[in-house]
């Protein structure tokens, strides 16, 4: 029956997906750059997660907390050394930048662990199914859903209401003149990246929490759905990645359903010819933000 | 000076370019088959066949400025094409064992073979490429990226024709080093003249200023389209000669890990020219297969107890970010060697910035 289950499974995941394209799009709105990157902050973070609980007694909670941060940290380093020094240059000198920051964290994971996939083991009661509605779940569908609530709100107070979060809307559309107004222009730009990298480590809980093992190239999911999510949703507002996130979420689950057996392994295929429709028909996506296509200078 | 002799110089200019690339080239070619052992060789072939698969990225992504992840994806074409023409029925039948009745009976020599491949990744390019060609920035990035993967999901999965992830083998070899060089110098010459010419001077102005190139009455999208069908069947006969000359291959040598390997080439040589198509590819093949050295002794040593994986690619990663840093025009600044070399460097800073800092 799809009643509850259904419901529940393709909120949760469209919580998850939106998280991860929220984390994608925190960075291009202000820096207009579409980092490739962004799939291995959720990889690093997974690699911390299976350092810490292979390694160290680190009770889970502190485990979890270290490996967002992690990937903060990483995100931040990135945009440090790459990122900020390349800004300057064309806009395909920062996209083959966030390429080849990319294949770097890829390589090094490949080099300082293991090509193969390790296990990584969180607390036994992230796996348990529970009954909510007469529908058997896991909990962690139900934590996902709760933390991105969680988030969300937290997320739209920073935006709406602090400082940071009011320079960082009007970077995101005039940055020039926002300079203009006396906002640091590095500031704001590593504060995306902090966030971006931050969303990327939540996330990577819960992706890693699914699979129970991390690899070199696990961040290749996360990066695609980001990319269909925030093409479908609207690439110029925050509101309509999560959009983005929700309707590929309900859009996944449907197909996953629907398409008969022998089609199934095109639905990567089907979705990208979705995305390039959207683009060429609605590049704005669902939600219309204000468009822009100044860069930082 | 006078109009008559600034043309003839000009002329000169432009002929010395072709002449100090290509000599250069074809010396190394020879000095390598008479000298040289034959695992050299072989390097030296596979550094042509990679020269012509970069030289037809550098004539659309150089020229237009937009990141062409699709790339590999027409060298893949030009590579399944190719190899499912020419190799024989009965191998075909024992490799491929799902593939349509159809194509198993196909057979025809080589050439014509590897030449079709690159007419079927034209005409493919040429019913796809129009509206993206009229996407620019991020959103024009997102969508090459997205073909990119569609093409690679189709060649994983219609194992009918490409035999799935599995391995396609049983192609004749066919791309020896003179073939190679044969093909790198022929597309040399015709990346060259394309740069020069109408078309490729009003790609360039696109790629400078999207808006002006506009204005000055330039069809930017048609100038654009044009450009990635020609690149794409350069891309697809490159394809067929590496098919060729490799003899077995899966959809995993058309996707990211070996986009990357042209773009850092591309990029590190300096995407504004050809010279620095040509300087990048020499470099990074040198460097790829020393490195490679390193991590082959590191595995067998007993520093590490293990294989040493990526090193190749790390690197590659880091270098490929200094470059882009410190000299974002690559090691070649985005100009051509030119016969006068000592004008052509006083030149360089002016020509570096507006050739190869190319944004909108």
């Amino acid at each position: 029956m799809i009643g509850a289950e259904f419901i529940i499974n393709t909120i949760s995941l469209g919580s998850l997906y939106a998280l991860v394209s929220l984390g994608l799009v925190f960075v291009y709105g202000i820096l207009k750059l579409v980092n490739f990157a962004y799939g291995e902050y959720v990889m690093v973070a997974g690699y911390a997660l299976y350092v810490l609980t292979a390694f160290t007694p680190v009770p889970w909670y502190l485990t979890m907390t270290l490996a967002v941060g992690f990937a903060a940290l990483i995100s931040y380093v990135t945009e440090l050394v790459a990122f900020r020094p390349v800004r300057t240059k064309s806009l395909t000198a920062m996209l083959v930048t966030s390429f080849a920051v990319s294949v770097f964290l890829q390589n090094a994971a490949l080099l300082l662990v293991s090509p193969r996939a390790r296990a990584v083991r969180l607390p036994s009661w992230f796996n348990r199914t529970i009954t909510v509605f007469d529908a058997t779940v896991p909990l962690r569908n139900i934590l996902i859903i709760v933390t991105a609530a969680v988030l969300l709100v937290g997320l739209t107070l920073l935006m709406k209401y602090t400082v940071l979060g009011i320079a960082m809307r009007a970077a995101a559309d005039k940055f020039t003149t926002t300079r203009l107004m006396g906002v640091p222009a590095n500031l704001v730009i590593s504060a995306a990246f902090i966030i971006s990298g931050t969303l990327a480590g939540v996330v990577s809980i819960f992706w890693v929490g699914r699979s129970a093992a991390v690899d070199p190239v696990i961040g290749m999911a996360p990066l695609l759905i980001a990319f269909i999510a925030t093409v479908i949703g609207g690439m110029h507002s925050l509101t309509g990645a999560v959009v983005g996130g929700f309707v590929y979420g309900l859009l996944f689950n449907t197909l996953s359903i629907m398409l008969p057996a022998s089609v199934i392994s095109y639905r990567d295929a089907i979705m990208f010819v979705i995305v390039i429709v959207f683009l060429l028909f609605r590049p704005e996506g669902i939600v219309r933000g204000s468009y822009t296509e100044e860069r930082v200078g | 000076m006078s109009t008559g002799m600034r043309k003839v110089s000009d002329v000169l200019k432009h002929r010395s370019t072709l002449v100090l690339l290509s000599v250069p080239i074809l010396l190394g070619a020879v000095g390598v088959h008479f000298f040289a052992s034959s695992l050299v060789v072989s390097l030296y072939t596979y550094f042509c066949v990679n020269l012509i698969l970069v030289l037809a990225l550098q004539m659309f992504m150089g020229n237009s400025g937009i990141l062409n992840l699709t790339h590999v994806g027409w060298v893949g074409i030009g590579a399944y094409v190719s190899s499912i023409l020419s190799v024989p029925p009965a191998v075909k039948s024992m490799g491929v064992p799902n593939m349509y009745p159809a194509l198993v009976e196909l057979s025809l020599p080589i050439v014509p073979a590897i030449f079709i491949g690159g007419v079927v990744a034209a005409a493919i390019a040429a019913i796809i490429a129009w509206p993206l060609m009229r996407l620019s920035n991020a959103v024009g990035v997102i969508t090459l990226f997205a073909t990119l993967i569609v093409m690679h999901v189709v060649m994983t999965q219609w194992d009918n024709v490409t035999n799935g992830p599995r391995t396609f083998f049983g192609v004749p070899f066919f791309t020896t080093l003179w073939i190679a060089l044969a093909g790198a110098l022929v597309t040399l010459a015709a990346a060259h003249y394309f740069r020069e010419s109408s078309l490729g001077l009003r790609l360039r102005a696109s790629r400078d200023d999207r808006f002006a190139a506009y204005a000055m009455g330039v069809n930017v999208v048609q100038t654009r389209y044009f450009t990635f069908v020609l690149s794409a069947f350069v891309a697809g006969i490159g394809g067929g000669l590496w098919a060729h000359y490799i003899t077995s291959f899966s959809p995993k040598a058309f996707y990211i890990v070996e986009i990357f390997m042209l773009l850092t080439m591309l990029v590190i040589g300096g995407a504004g020219s050809v010279s620095g198509a040509v300087a990048g590819t020499a470099i990074v093949t040198v460097l790829r297969e020393v490195l490679r050295q390193v991590e082959n002794t590191l595995s067998l040593s007993d520093m590490f107890n293990r294989d040493v994986y990526g090193l190749t690619e790390l690197s590659m990663a880091v270098l490929m970010v200094i470059i882009l840093i410190w000299r974002p025009g690559g090691v070649v600044g985005g100009r051509e060697v030119a016969w006068p070399l000592l004008r052509a460097r006083r030149r360089a800073s002016e020509v570096a910035s507006a050739d190869v800092a190319s944004d909108e």
